[in-house]
């Protein structure tokens, strides 16, 4: 049997690393100067965990997990204590609606809500849904707007499923949300989810004979940025984009990248021009170019893309660093962070200039989350 | 006992046994037993439902298929070669639950 976990044992002003892998969670902990690492883990032996989030607006920090049980399925887990214990409900607590046709296969996505409403938290799931908790994590239920979209019976699934990756929220305006997810595209909702629109007018679709659809786009993740809600970075299968008018319109700006194929985006966390990527060499071959594990970063909005490479492995690298598997941490210095397929998770603790190893050996990496400790 | 499969007149008595995974959801117990004459496994897993909701979450989906990797025995019989949930259920009978060999 795996090790007891104790915990990650952070502290305030510590920065914590959750790593979600396909076999079991890790947590890493870190002083501000992020020098060095302690692990704890795994948690969850055995079960995958897609998704984890860091969630301090209630004043402490409370940790989120969605393990998934190949056997018994998918449930939800907190941690109020930073890993030393996790409580859940017996009882599934993500489902869809009897008679829906739908059942519960992945949590992709946990999103903390709304800064002021800190018992309100977002899930996105497969398939394609959006779920919501009114009542910080105690019940989901789907969002029924998405749920019953029109579109659905359109939606087919990729590779990993016909999964809800990414939701982004208008920290101006709670009712402005929008969502991700493969095969579908970017839709967005003005009236708190009653009503969803496509919005992906400029995003190709390179394995559709129609390359530019209202919807369907294999969109692999959107980021932005607080302090500048109208701008979205979005990572695409095969396409690079940036939008300026909040999803209305996509411009290419797939400018010096040796590939715009790659799955993980990552916004900074002040700086609403500087965006990373780790760009794979195609749909046929997902692997970094070049055998070269290399980081992507733009401090101009997507009008130059500079390779970042100082501490990476450039010599028989054929990695791939999945959707969910990069992130940003909140330090200045920003800490960057991703985890790749075959199991290693790097970090930078200079703004990306520089990177090193955190661990290696771990299963699959597919998810990794950030934060500093309040 | 009687040779009748429904169970019918029997010993009016089922054992669910439970994998490990599954019994902290019990009462750490390793068997559920289901009084009455279950006459399908269908019928048998909706009293389960009833007295261990927990339970039955984990084994089928909120749609209520048997979930992809969980098999279920009826004695030795898996169902899904006889009769799925129509499965008929002996009074007396054993039904064991266990996960799959799939995985990776």
């Amino acid at each position: 049997m795996p090790k007891e976990t104790v915990g990650s044992g952070a502290r305030s002003g510590d920065v914590l690393l959750m790593v979600g892998t396909t076999k079991g969670a890790f947590l890493f902990t870190a002083a501000a100067d992020r020098g060095s690492w302690r692990m704890d883990g795994p948690h969850f032996p055995g079960e995958e965990v897609y998704a984890m989030a860091l969630d301090q607006r209630g004043g402490s920090p409370v940790l989120w997990a969605a393990p998934g049980n190949p056997f018994w399925g998918t449930t939800m887990r907190r941690s109020d204590d930073l890993g030393s214990s996790w409580s859940g409900k017996e009882e599934r607590p993500v489902k869809f609606p009897e008679g829906s046709e739908f059942s519960l296969r992945r949590v992709w996505q946990i999103a903390p809500g709304p800064a002021d409403d800190p018992d309100r938290i977002f899930l996105g799931v497969e398939p394609s849904c959006l779920f919501e908790s009114r009542d910080g994590g105690d019940s989901f239920a789907p969002v029924r707007g998405f749920l019953e979209h029109e579109h659905r019976e359109y939606w087919t699934p990729g590779n990993g499923g016909l999964c809800m990756h990414t939701i982004v929220q208008r920290p101006d305006d709670p009712d402005r949300i929008l969502v991700a997810f493969s095969t579908g595209g970017v839709y967005v909702t003005t009236d708190g989810g009653e009503s969803w629109a496509p919005s992906n007018r400029g995003v190709r679709a390179e394995f559709l004979p129609d390359k530019h659809p209202e919807f369907g786009q294999c969109v692999h993740k959107v980021v932005s940025h607080p302090d500048r809600p109208d701008r979205l970075f979005l990572q695409n299968h095969w396409g690079l984009y940036r939008s300026d008018d909040w999803a209305g319109s996509w411009e290419d700006i797939a400018n010096g990248v040796p590939s715009d194929f790659g799955f993980a985006m990552a916004m900074h966390p002040r700086d609403p021009d500087t965006v990373y990527i780790v760009p794979l060499e195609s749909d046929q071959f997902r692997c970094t170019p070049e055998a070269k594990l290399r980081v992507y970063r733009t401090t101009d909005a997507g009008a130059s893309w500079e390779p970042l490479a100082d501490g990476l492995p450039q010599q028989g690298a054929f990695e791939t660093v999945l959707r969910d598997a990069m992130c940003t941490d909140g330090s200045e210095p920003a800490g960057v962070y991703f985890g790749t397929r075959s199991g290693s998770v790097y970090a930078s603790a200079d703004d990306g200039d520089s990177w090193s190893l955190v661990h290696d050996g771990l299963p699959p990496v597919v998810c990794v989350k950030a934060g500093v400790i309040a | 006992m009687s040779s009748d499969p429904t169970g019918a007149g029997v010993e009016a008595r089922t054992t669910v046994i439970l994998p490990g995974a599954l019994r902290p959801l019990a009462g750490d117990r390793s068997t559920i037993v289901v009084e009455g004459e279950p006459r399908t496994v269908g019928a048998l897993f909706a009293s389960v439902r009833e007295t261990h909701p927990a339970v039955w979450d984990r084994v089928f989906t909120e749609q209520g298929e048997l979930r992809p990797h969980v098999n279920v025995f009826v004695g030795r019989d898996d169902i899904r070669w006889s009769g799925g949930l129509e499965t008929p259920v002996s009074g007396g009978a054993e039904v064991t639950i266990l996960p799959a060999v799939s995985g990776g």
